[in-house]
């Protein structure tokens, strides 16, 4: 009788669940040492109140927006470690010799690289980004739904929280970053691995979606008086494609892992190999999300160069509609190309065709972009920062992979590197110079905006230079390696292939890009100690074009005294030059509330997450039940908003221009 | 609020209604895509019937007729609580989200019956292929239906505490969207599943 | 408190509107079911007008229930949903055709393929 109640009340979870061998324990120290460590340093500091009130219940997208960043910098620790030990594995596990890692681990690290890197990483580094920037370059004071936004990035907090949690308790997914059926499926990955997967991206895929609606709505609604479409910055049209294809994409990956989900719960037979199941549509449906995704993370990627580039070369931006009319194309195209990730998965010549076609078309929208920048740039005064070197190893090192890319778009050329480490090669190439750089190009452009003080010039650029090389030395032998027949996610290869000096290059690779990354993390530290010294007293930093650089740094809560009137693209830039000075009305304004709520529903959706994992469906119906009742009291309350009086802004402003933060 | 202020509150929460009904219409265009992919997977998968039974054995039009008049009629009566808010006769809004209720919950009740049936003769979401999408298809637009219904009792909790304000009028316009856009879903249901599937297409 | 939820259409809600809409809804909607249950059109033209009595009764609903075509500019509404309605068309078509396809050169056995060349002849 007490064994029936224990076995319903805690599911399948056991004593076994905890790490049982040397590597899996390390895992798990290192989780559970990192979060003790940061609990006991904000215990000592006596900064809980401080979090929860500045921090935590915050509606501010300024804060958020660092929240989102902070978790993905620990999340971009966590998959380059995985890296380290991939690289490791590759360039030792030859003939007799099987490396550090045996297969299941080797398999669950690949897993969870990829899952990370794409899902905590390169969404959070992209939610905190348009958290950080949108509303500033529109001149407005926040997103459309504040209180939706703090929800988004706690649902994205518990979908970290539980893909952290698997290295603690349970095993992660074996099932690479996509988790196919059959392999996906109970009967051939039957513990816990596939759904702490399903269900830290099914709860983060929720948080991005809301994010996409909230950012989509904001740029529709909340532009300044006088911004038309055709004046906002290119950065907020590259988010406003972003968020779109978000709105459209996201909830085929919802569908997906639900049914996924299902399959291994209730016996549903969607993708599984007998009962009328249909692998091959999990494949299709993925891929139909998953292509779109890529471009999700890329377009923005492209709207910060093109506020980097006109900045660094001291012109305006090269055909700024030809750049408008080429997201559009991108937008619209990247849903017409999905098949071309399963080429080969066996449909005919002429539904190949059809897809290969389309993919190698919307390589042209890019070029056009790529062009565009080029024209910027030509006859400009270029100035070399950081920015601009982010930018510069982008259109060396984009372009490669993409090249690549159309060389992987011809179905009968696929058909040989399919799968191989050439298109590993190709899709990191467009990912890491593309996305990652991007974001390094945004991260480092916007700091000072930020946080009110510049980065140190000089690391960066020994940042910059380590991961450059590192990236070409990490991935030029992978182009190799795929021709001449190597396979991706291999944990170990016959001597007599000849492969280990390159996987040993890719590897020396690899240590230059931890460099890079001990670069930034120095680079951090030291303006942290040195930022008395480094302030920006000019909110102006880079001499910018854009709306937000007319505030000062940090951005006050509020973001500008009154709203901004817009006349011409780039008003900042021409009321600079016009020595236009503006005197400084205060008006009341309308000011969100801190809540708890955001945080107590993505507490609540962490319970359903683990629940669902373990089988524990009183706790995922006790969360699901959670949710509600927070959505219900939230909605209940009269005034989520206080008024901030303009006499209280004239005292906040009066000060920062006492401390000269001002142009 | 009533503190003194400079703000334009009546403006700023009319403004604040239009930014919310955008949002919310925005969620049914994704939600609308979430029901096209299982429609999707309804049409590959429905002649997986593994051996079991095919719609054509399955499903009993006239039920299923009462049910959709049911959901019809609910769309119907929502429309007219709406008209009722307009020209803000609380009582009246407060009958018609009733009836509104009633009929939803009677579609949902005839929906779970014919699921039980179903399970009771062995044809669950574990029979095949074509029955898991069946369930999943219909069953989501059913637990939609659940949430629907949930709201609507909530809203009229707020509405007979709180009269017709701003803040209830705007929440109301957002049920009856996701109202009206679940019986648009249903559409489909009846037509590619039942309709379809009682033809053996 | 001056409720303005109203006057953000450009017209006002009719209850001759609603009528308009449910009435029509029913006709649609018994048509199908007659046609399905005492009808003898041939499968591939009853096919083809139960989908389209469907899209009747989707646009009736839609512009009557809805109010899609009531915005003022600029329409925001109408415009996301027709993004919405063409990665409605290419997710499912796409996927259909696919996998289609994909079954079509999948077939194994010689049950399967009987199977494929009697659904042929009914349609």
């Amino acid at each position: 009788m007490l064994t029936q109640f224990a076995n319903a009340f805690l599911g399948r979870l056991s004593w076994h669940a905890l790490p049982q061998d040397a590597i899996t324990r390390g895992g798990a120290s290192a989780i559970v040492l990192g979060g003790l460590g940061i609990v006991a340093l904000i215990t000592l500091t006596h900064r809980w109140k401080w979090l929860w009130k500045e921090w935590l219940t915050s509606q501010d997208p300024k804060r958020i927006g660092v929240m989102y960043i902070v978790v993905s910098v620990v999340m971009l620790l966590r998959g380059l470690g995985d890296v380290a030990l991939m690289r490791a594995q590759q360039a030792t596990s030859v003939g007799n010799s099987h490396g550090i890692l045996d297969a299941s681990h080797f398999q669950q690290i690949f897993s969870a690289h990829g899952t990370i890197m794409i899902f905590f990483v390169a969404m959070g580094f992209l939610f905190g980004l348009i958290n950080l920037v949108l509303p500033l370059q529109l001149g407005a004071r926040d997103v459309a739904f504040p209180f939706l936004n703090s929800t988004s990035f706690w649902l994205f907090f518990a979908g970290m929280g539980l893909i952290n949690l698997s290295l603690v308790i349970g095993d992660f997914s074996a099932a690479g970053w996509l988790a196919y059926p059959p392999l996906s499926e109970l009967k051939f990955s039957p513990t816990t691995g596939v759904d702490y997967w399903i269900w830290s991206l099914e709860i983060s895929g929720v948080g991005s979606l809301l994010s996409g609606i909230n950012f989509l709505v904001t740029i529709l609604k909340m532009r300044a008086p006088g911004m038309t479409l055709r004046k906002m910055p290119m950065f907020a049209w590259s988010v406003m494609g972003s968020m779109t294809l978000v709105a459209f994409a996201f909830p085929i990956l919802t569908v997906t892992l639900t049914l996924l989900a299902l399959d291994r719960t209730i016996g549903t037979h969607f993708f599984t190999a007998g009962g009328g199941g249909n692998a091959m549509m999990y494949v299709n449906l993925i891929w139909a999300w998953g292509h779109p995704e890529v471009y999700i993370l890329i377009l923005p990627a492209f709207g910060i160069f093109s506020e980097v580039v006109p900045t660094f070369s001291r012109k305006p931006l090269f055909g700024y509609t030809s750049m408008v009319w080429a997201i559009w194309a991108i937008v619209l195209l990247s849903f017409t190309v999905w098949l071309h990730h399963f080429f080969t998965m066996g449909a005919g010549a002429d539904v190949n065709a059809f897809f290969g076609i389309m993919t190698a078309v919307i390589a042209v929208p890019t070029g056009v972009k790529i062009f565009n920048w080029l024209f910027t740039m030509y006859r400009g005064r270029i100035k070399f920062a950081t920015p601009m070197l982010w930018f510069m190893g982008f259109t060396v090192m984009f372009t490669i992979g993409g090249v690549a890319g159309v060389l992987l778009s011809v179905p009968a050329i696929d058909y040989q590197v399919h799968n191989s480490l050439f298109l590993v090669a190709h899709f990191h190439m467009m990912i890491i110079s593309g996305v990652l750089f991007g974001y390094f190009a945004g991260l480092t452009y916007w700091f000072p905006k930020i946080f009110g003080f510049r980065l140190h010039e000089g690391l960066g650029k020994i940042a910059f230079w380590c991961w450059a090389i590192g990236f070409m030395l990490a991935f030029t032998p992978l182009y190799i390696l795929g021709l001449m027949g190597a396979t991706r996610r291999l944990d170990h290869y016959d001597a007599s292939l000849g492969w280990q000096q390159l996987f040993i290059v890719a590897g020396i690779g690899v240590i230059f890009v931890l460099l890079g990354v001990a670069a930034q993390v120095l680079q951090l530290v030291i303006s942290i100690w040195q930022r008395d010294q480094r302030r920006d007293l000019t909110g102006d930093p880079w001499g910018g074009r854009t709306l937000e650089w007319s505030v000062p740094s940090p951005a006050p809560s509020y973001n500008f005294t009154t709203l901004p009137v817009v006349t011409a693209r780039d008003q900042f830039w021409a009321d600079k030059h016009a020595g236009k000075t503006v005197e400084p009305r205060y008006e009341d304004i309308l000011v969100p509330k801190n809540t708890g709520a955001g945080l107590w529903i993505g507490a609540f959706a962490f319970l359903v997450g683990f629940g669902m994992i373990w089988h524990m469906y009183w706790l995922a119906l006790l969360g699901l039940v959670g949710i509600m009742v927070t959505i219900i009291v939230r909605a209940s309350d009269d005034e989520p908003e206080y008024i901030l009086k303009a006499k209280e802004v004239e005292k906040m402003d009066n000060a920062l221009r006492r401390r000269k933060q001002y142009v | 609020m009533s503190e003194v202020t400079s703000l334009d509150m009546p403006r700023l929460e009319a403004e604040a209604t239009e930014k919310t009904v955008l949002g919310f219409w925005a969620y049914l265009m994704t939600d609308c895509v979430l029901f096209a992919s299982l429609f999707a997977v309804y049409a590959v998968l429905h002649g997986n019937t593994f051996g079991g039974p095919n719609g054509h054995e399955l499903f009993k039009l006239p039920y299923v007729l009462v049910e959709t008049m049911a959901l019809l009629t609910s769309s119907f009566t929502c429309g007219l609580a709406m008209i009722a808010a307009q020209k803000r006769d609380k009582s009246q809004v407060l009958f018609w989200l009733g009836v509104t209720f009633l009929l939803g919950l009677t579609f949902l009740g005839l929906e779970l019956s014919e699921f039980h049936h179903m399970v009771l003769d062995g044809n669950s979401w574990r029979r095949s292929g074509f029955l898991s999408s069946y369930f999943t298809l219909v069953g989501t637009h059913g637990l939609h239906i659940t949430f629907g219904l949930i709201w609507m009792a909530v809203t009229s909790v707020f509405i007979s505490k709180r009269g017709l304000t701003e803040g209830t009028l705007k929440r109301l316009t957002l049920l009856s969207l996701f109202w009206h856009f679940l019986d648009i879903v249903w559409i489909f249901i009846f037509t590619i599943v039942y309709l379809f599937g009682s033809l053996s297409i | 408190m001056s409720p303005k939820v109203s006057e953000h259409n450009a017209h006002p809600l009719s209850l001759g509107k609603y009528i308009v809409g449910f009435l029509g809804s029913v006709v649609v909607t018994m048509a199908a079911y007659l046609l399905v249950t005492r009808g003898s059109l041939s499968k591939s033209v009853l096919v083809g007008t139960l989908a389209t009595l469907a899209l009747v009764q989707f646009i009736v609903q839609m512009v009557f229930f809805l109010h899609v075509g009531d915005e003022r500019r600029p329409r925001w509404k109408l415009m996301v949903m027709f993004l919405m309605l063409g990665v409605v068309l290419i997710l499912v078509l796409g996927s259909i055709w696919i996998m289609n396809d994909l079954n079509y050169r999948m077939m194994d056995s010689p049950q399967q393929v009987q199977k494929y060349l009697k659904s042929q002849d009914d349609l």
